[in-house]
This record gives C-alpha cells, structure tokens and sequence, in this order.
C-alpha cells in the first residue's frame, strides 16, 4: 500500500507519514533505503477539509470585516423572521407550558405528550403542510401570503412552539411544586398564579425561548419550502447557506455557516445582557 | 425587557418597496447559470418590475404554476411543458434560448467516454464499464433528458444495479456527489461552469444534438386565481423575447465561453 | 370586622391512599388563643392544620367557620417557601395579590422589614437568606395582610435558639396585635410558653382539648401525661 503511494505522488523521496498508519518491519526497511524522509503528520484527506474549513473562516471574516451588503440583508432578515417567530411561539408555548404545570385536567397527560411528539415534528413536514395550506389553491390561499416572510415566521413558531412548550413545562412543574402550598394559601387566582411562576421562573424560561431560538435560527427545510429562497425577499442565512453549498462553493457556504453561528451567539449574549442588568435593578 | 425585545423587531422589520412584483419558478440549472443575476437588475432597470426567483426543478416549477404560486414559469422540458398547456395551466408556450447537456465524469475517464460517437454510445460505454453514474433522480427538466437519452441508448435506468446513484437533488449537490466518488453526471454546460467544487471531475463529452437543452417560458393561467399576476408575466415575456434581453443572453459567458442561444421568434 | 370562630370540625376524615390520616375526629375552637397542637410524629398536625387552613380537602365530614373569609387567614410552613424575589418583594407579594396601593405597599413592607431586622438586605435575593431569617421572612409575609388567624406548623423546627427566640417574640406581638395562633409544636417548652389552649393529637384524632395550664399540670390521661413525660406514645 506504501509501495503504490509513493508511485502515485510521484515523489519517491517525500514518505508521508499517516498517524493512523502502523508502522511495520517491511516498511521500516523500505524506509532505510531512503536517503530522505519527511514527516508530515496527519497528512490525508484531513488535511484537505481542513484547508477547507480555513478557507470558510477566511471567507466569514472578510464577508464581515468588509460589511458585506448582501449579508447584511439576509443576516438581519434571518434576525428578523427568527426573533419575530420566537416572540410569537413563546407568547403561546410559556403560558401553555405554565398551564399545563398549574392546571390539572382530564386530557393533561395526553398533551402533554402530544407536545413532546410534535418536538420530533421534521421540519420539512411542517413546511409541507404549510406550503399545502398557504398555496393559492389551499383554503388560506387567498391571504397570498406563500413566499413571504410571513410563511416562513408561521413555518417556524409550528416548529418551536412544542419545543418552548415542552422545556418551559418542565422547569415550570419544577418550580410549582416548590411554590404550590404557597399560592394555594395565599388563595390565589389560576392567573395570578400562572403569572408568578411565569414572572419567577424567568430566566429557567429564557432557557427554553433560547432552546427555541436556537432550533428556529438554523432551520432550514421548512423556510425553504415556504419562503422559496427567493433574493431579497425571503433569502436567509440557512437557505443561503444550502444554496452556496449547492453551487459548490464550500467556502462561502462555510463563511455564512460561521456568521450564523456568531448571530446565534451575539443573540445568546445579548438576551442573556439585557435579563442580567434587569435582574440587577429588581434585586 | 419585553419592551426593548419588542422595539428591536420592530426596528428590525422597518422596510418597504415600492416596485411591482412577480414570482418566476426557474430551474436550479437556469440559475445556478448566473445568467439570471445578469437578466434581472436589467429587468428591473426596463420595467421597474422585481421578478422574484424561485429556484427549484422543472417538476416542483410546473407544480407551482399548476397551483397558481407562481405567475410564470422558466423551464426545459418540452414534453412536461406542452401537457402543463394542454391541461390548461400555462396560457401558452414561447421558447427564449437554450444551451446544452454535458457529460461530467473523472479525468481519468475510467468508462472512456470521451470519443464517444454520440451521448447514447458515452451512455453505453457507463454501462458497460459499470462506472458510477449519479443522476439528478428529481424530476427534473435535466432529469428527463438524462432518461430521455438513457432510452436512446437502449436501456431502462429503473433498471439499473448500484452503480447508478439516484440523489434526488438540485444540479449542485448532484454535482457535489459526482465529485465526492468521482461518478459520472449529466449536467447543464452553464452549472458546470459556474461550479466552483469540480475536484478530480472532467467535461468529458458534448456536442451531440440529443443534448440540446430548449428552455421555454410559460405565464400561469390567469383563470387559476385572482392573484395572478398575468399582465406582469406578458409584460415580462415581452422583455424577455425582446432585443435587450437578446443581447445580454448571447453575450453572457464564463471564462469567456457563451453559454446560452437567444431562439425567441417574434411574434 | 366579623368574628370567624368558633371554627368546627365535624367528624372530619381524611384518607391518603385509602389509608386514614385524620380522623374521623371533632375538634372546636373559640375566639380565644393562641392553640397550641402537640403529638407524636405521624400524629397528623399537619394534615389537621391544613384541614382547618383550606389547603387540605376532607374525605367527608365538615370543617365549618363561623364566617369564613380566606383572605381573613394566612398560613406559615414548617420548611418556609421563599419565592424566587427579593426580600423586599416576598413580602410585598401577598397585598400586591389584593391590589393594594404602592404607597401602602411600601409602608407595610418597611415597617415588617424593619421589625424583622432585614432591612439592609431588602434587595438581596431571599434564597440567600439562612433558615431562621427565611422563617422570620414567611411570619411577616403571613402577618403583612393583618390576618385573623395564623396557622404555623411547626415553624421553630430545624432553628437554633436565637432564632426560636426571635419568632417566639413575633408570635407573642401578633397574638398581643389581636391575630388568633393555631400552631403545632415538636417543642413542649415553647408549648409552654405560648400555649392558651392545648390540643393533644394522636393516631389521627384529637385526643385531648382543654385549657392549657390544666392539661400541663394535671393531664387528664395517661397517653397525655406519657407524652408529656417524653415517653414514646403510639
């Protein structure tokens, strides 16, 4: 194997050395032979994504240090259909999660479960659906409203609505169990005490809206059927990145893949900021 | 809190456009041709019209129109077209331009297809060899002609072993497979040019008028719902087959090769 | 104000898993306090207290008030919950619940911070607060809606002396402020102490009820007077 690697780079004199490769008698030999060896360690098809991942790096960095107008737009559309779509799905799935941890009802269960299967839900199902009920021939066609911003933001609270929901309960029954005796005693309305838990398990709630951001920003199928990737108009960084990828062009995509990554945690930080300086002011 | 958050997606949604707008389903292979970033600043320049791209395979395109989403339809497969006229989705069929199909294989050419007589023998030869073949699988307008000359050549690719590789992707991740195992594809000239991954892959043959890829445009029925914006899309097609369009379709090149032919006949 | 008691337990049951925790048993309390409710561990203080408190639902009989008004009684739990707020808004939350005025708010929650001794750690987070100051912390949140009865269960177990003391002193003021004590006690020196009316619990049921001084001296059995004693009662 050896043998017929040195023929195929054409440079006998240049041994290129695998760390995977073990080393035995027969190629030792072979090696003494040689009047010149060179170790180049990890030297394989490694090397060449590395290179790969370099050049995307490099591609990220000059798209942004140079305030790329056409990212810019799908950065800041990618924000916008994401942060709309997350501030949607928690206004429902927070006080449905806090419900469905207060309340206690005949079918709890089964929604509960309900929920946590619709979290699995594939993306591009949901943007099936969506496309099906959204197209001119579907019964909200009339809307027009198919490859807009509007359909991807719908596409995308289905999809992290459940997930919202789901972590949101979670640590919501938590913290009820703590404060049940509590509220009871206080004789407390089912909305007073849907609101405290809401109010005092906020940042455990800011947990799960992330969870939902997280999951919403990097979604790609979905959007791709609703919004059709269509240039300045429904074009994000995902459907950008798959078009890029598409095009061959590794390193571009890569770029945008690491921008997104940085949104996501400039977002991360941000939210996490602004909830610090107010917990500072209330404490 | 609440009210800084709802503040910056507000500020984030402060936009507007004033220009009218239009939804054209083009093939993956039209715009990973690059030509369309060409076409349309110069369409909105003429016609202050923003023609919106939906980039999808000729199958998916022609379902769009048949919903009426979009209101004009960019593709090439003509026996797919003339039923989507005749069912009575499109108004009518004008053909624009066309380019060419061409074998995509490793350098090394391992079937030997490269002094192939025409593409139904390249096409033999893959068989023969049992080289990988990766095929677009989408219902495609490149798929069809992919099949279409599959026929010629004799066989049934349904009835194909594991040699051949049915992705089910747009040109570009076909073409991103092709060169991962270093299989043969047939591809538009145009995606071949502008592919940026090409790795250890090759033009290998081309040329054979089997191979001749007609695109035609089709505005979508006006009767299929009031949404549909028939009057752009003959203003459009009007521009389309006009002299502008004419004269940046045949003087588009990549790496100083023309890749489409402007064939619209007057009216 | 309208007078609650007397309060009336009429053969009140109480079953968990079918197995019962209370009763059946009679029980009636009078205007007059504080009551003080002793017994064995598993005796089923608790669950009485919160019987008579409204949290706990019977399994039948009836728990009857003179006039009832939830709002008119507050409870205080053997371990204290805190809410996850500041000191100053835990106790801020009971009369924010009833709408209560900001200024009023405000004034009621200095004067309970001051008389608590938790006015330098208004701001702080309560669950940074020790047991003792947690305790302290739910009494005042308890009192801050000026309540005409008080449950407490147990609210001096698991503290050291000093914080005992402190609570005892609260307890005392409250009682003097016209609020009506109904409290279970593992302590029977503190029972002493504050005790008006003993009420004596055992396998579920009331066992005893009378004048405390009375059942301290002469207990008017021998269950009692072993318990007392500190032997082991079941």
């Amino acid at each position: 194997m050896l043998q017929t690697f040195f023929e195929q780079t054409g440079h006998p004199e240049l041994v290129i050395l695998s760390a995977q490769w073990t080393l035995d008698i027969d190629w030792l030999l072979y090696f003494t032979r040689k009047d010149r060896i060179v170790f180049v360690p990890q030297q394989s098809k490694c090397t060449a994504s590395m290179i790969e991942i370099l050049e995307g790096l490099k591609a990220a960095f000059w798209l942004v240090i140079t305030f790329d107008a056409e990212l810019w737009e799908i950065s800041l559309r990618s924000l916008r259909v994401t942060l709309t779509a997350l501030l949607i799905a928690s206004a429902i799935a927070i006080p449905l999660g806090t419900y469905l941890a207060v309340q206690r009802f005949r079918f709890r269960r089964f929604v509960i479960s309900l929920i946590n299967a619709l979290m699995g839900l594939p993306p591009v199902v949901v943007g099936l659906v969506v496309y099906i009920l959204l197209s001119r021939t579907g019964p909200f066609g009339v809307l027009d409203l198919l490859f807009t911003p509007t359909a991807m933001i719908i596409a995308q609270v289905i999809i992290i609505t459940p997930v919202i929901a789901s972590i949101a309960h979670q640590s919501m029954r938590e913290l009820w169990a703590e404060y049940h005796d509590l509220l009871i005693s206080l004789n407390t309305s089912k909305r007073q005490r849907i609101l405290t838990l809401i109010w005092d398990g906020r940042r455990n709630l800011l947990t799960a809206a992330l969870a939902g951001f997280g999951r919403a920003i990097g979604e790609v199928g979905a959007i791709m059927i609703v919004g059709g990737n269509i240039d300045h108009v429904t074009r994000v960084l995902t459907t950008a990145i798959a078009l890029e990828t598409g095009k061959g062009d590794f390193a571009l995509a890569l770029g945008l893949g690491f921008v997104l990554i940085g949104l996501a945690i400039l977002v991360n930080l941000a939210i996490h900021t602004l909830s610090q300086t107010e917990r500072e002011g209330r404490w | 809190m609440i009210r800084s958050f709802s503040a910056l997606i507000l500020a984030l949604w402060a936009t507007g456009s004033t220009a009218e707008e239009m939804r054209l389903a083009v093939t993956t292979s039209f715009d990973s041709s690059g030509l369309a970033d060409v076409l349309l600043p110069a369409i909105k320049e003429d016609l202050d019209l923003d023609v919106q791209l939906l980039v999808v395979g000729t199958g998916q395109a022609l379902r769009l129109g048949e919903a009426g989403d979009v209101d004009a339809v960019l593709v090439h497969s003509k026996a797919a077209e003339e039923a989507f006229v005749a069912a009575g989705h499109g108004t009518h069929r004008r053909e624009i331009m066309y380019n060419d199909f061409v074998l995509i294989g490793p350098a090394t050419d391992t079937a030997g297809i490269a002094d192939a007589a025409s593409a139904a023998d390249a096409l033999q030869r893959i068989e023969t060899a049992q080289s990988l073949f990766v095929s677009r699988g989408d219902d495609s307008g490149t798929h069809k002609a992919e099949l279409t000359v599959w026929a010629q050549a004799g066989f049934d690719a349904s009835t194909f072993d594991s040699w051949y590789r049915s992705v089910g992707a747009g040109m570009g991740q076909a073409l991103n497979t092709a060169a991962a195992m270093d299989a043969y594809v047939l591809s538009d000239r145009a995606s071949w040019l502008n592919f940026a991954n090409k790795a250890e892959l090759a033009l290998l043959y081309s040329g054979d008028p089997a191979l001749f890829n007609q695109y035609a445009y089709l505005p979508v029925a006006p009767a299929k719902n009031e949404n549909v914006r028939n009057d752009l899309a003959m203003v459009l097609e009007a521009w389309l087959t006009g002299p502008r369009a004419e004269a940046l379709i045949n003087g588009y090149a990549i790496n100083g090769e023309t890749l489409f032919v402007f064939n619209a006949q007057p009216k | 104000m309208t007078q609650m008691f007397p309060l009336t337990l009429d053969q009140v049951l109480v079953r968990r898993r079918g197995k019962a925790v209370i009763g059946p048993t009679n029980l009636v309390l009078q205007p007059d306090g504080p009551t003080i409710i002793i017994g064995p561990n598993g005796s089923g203080k608790t669950t009485l207290l919160r019987v008579m408190h409204g949290i706990e639902r019977v399994t039948s009989g009836t728990v009857a008030w003179q006039h009832n008004d939830p709002s008119q009684h507050a409870f205080v739990f053997q371990s204290p919950i805190v809410l996850r707020r500041s000191v100053y808004e835990n106790l801020a939350y009971p009369l924010r619940l009833i709408q209560t005025p900001k200024p009023e708010v405000a004034q009621a929650v200095d004067h309970w911070l001051e008389r608590i001794g938790l006015a330098d750690m208004r701001h702080s987070p309560a669950l940074r607060l020790s047991g003792g100051e947690r305790q302290k912390l739910a009494i005042a949140r308890a009192l801050i809606r000026k309540p005409q009865v008080l449950f407490l269960d147990e609210p001096c177990a698991n503290l050291d002396g000093h914080a005992t003391r402190e609570i005892e002193a609260l307890l005392q003021e409250a009682t003097a402020a016209g609020t009506r004590l109904v409290m279970s006690t593992h302590d029977m020196g503190q029972a002493r102490r504050l005790a008006q009316e003993l009420v004596f619990m055992l396998g579920g049921k009331v066992h005893d009820v009378g004048d405390a001084e009375t059942l301290f001296t002469s207990p008017a059995n021998k269950e009692l007077s072993a318990f007392l004693r500190g032997d082991i009662v079941t």
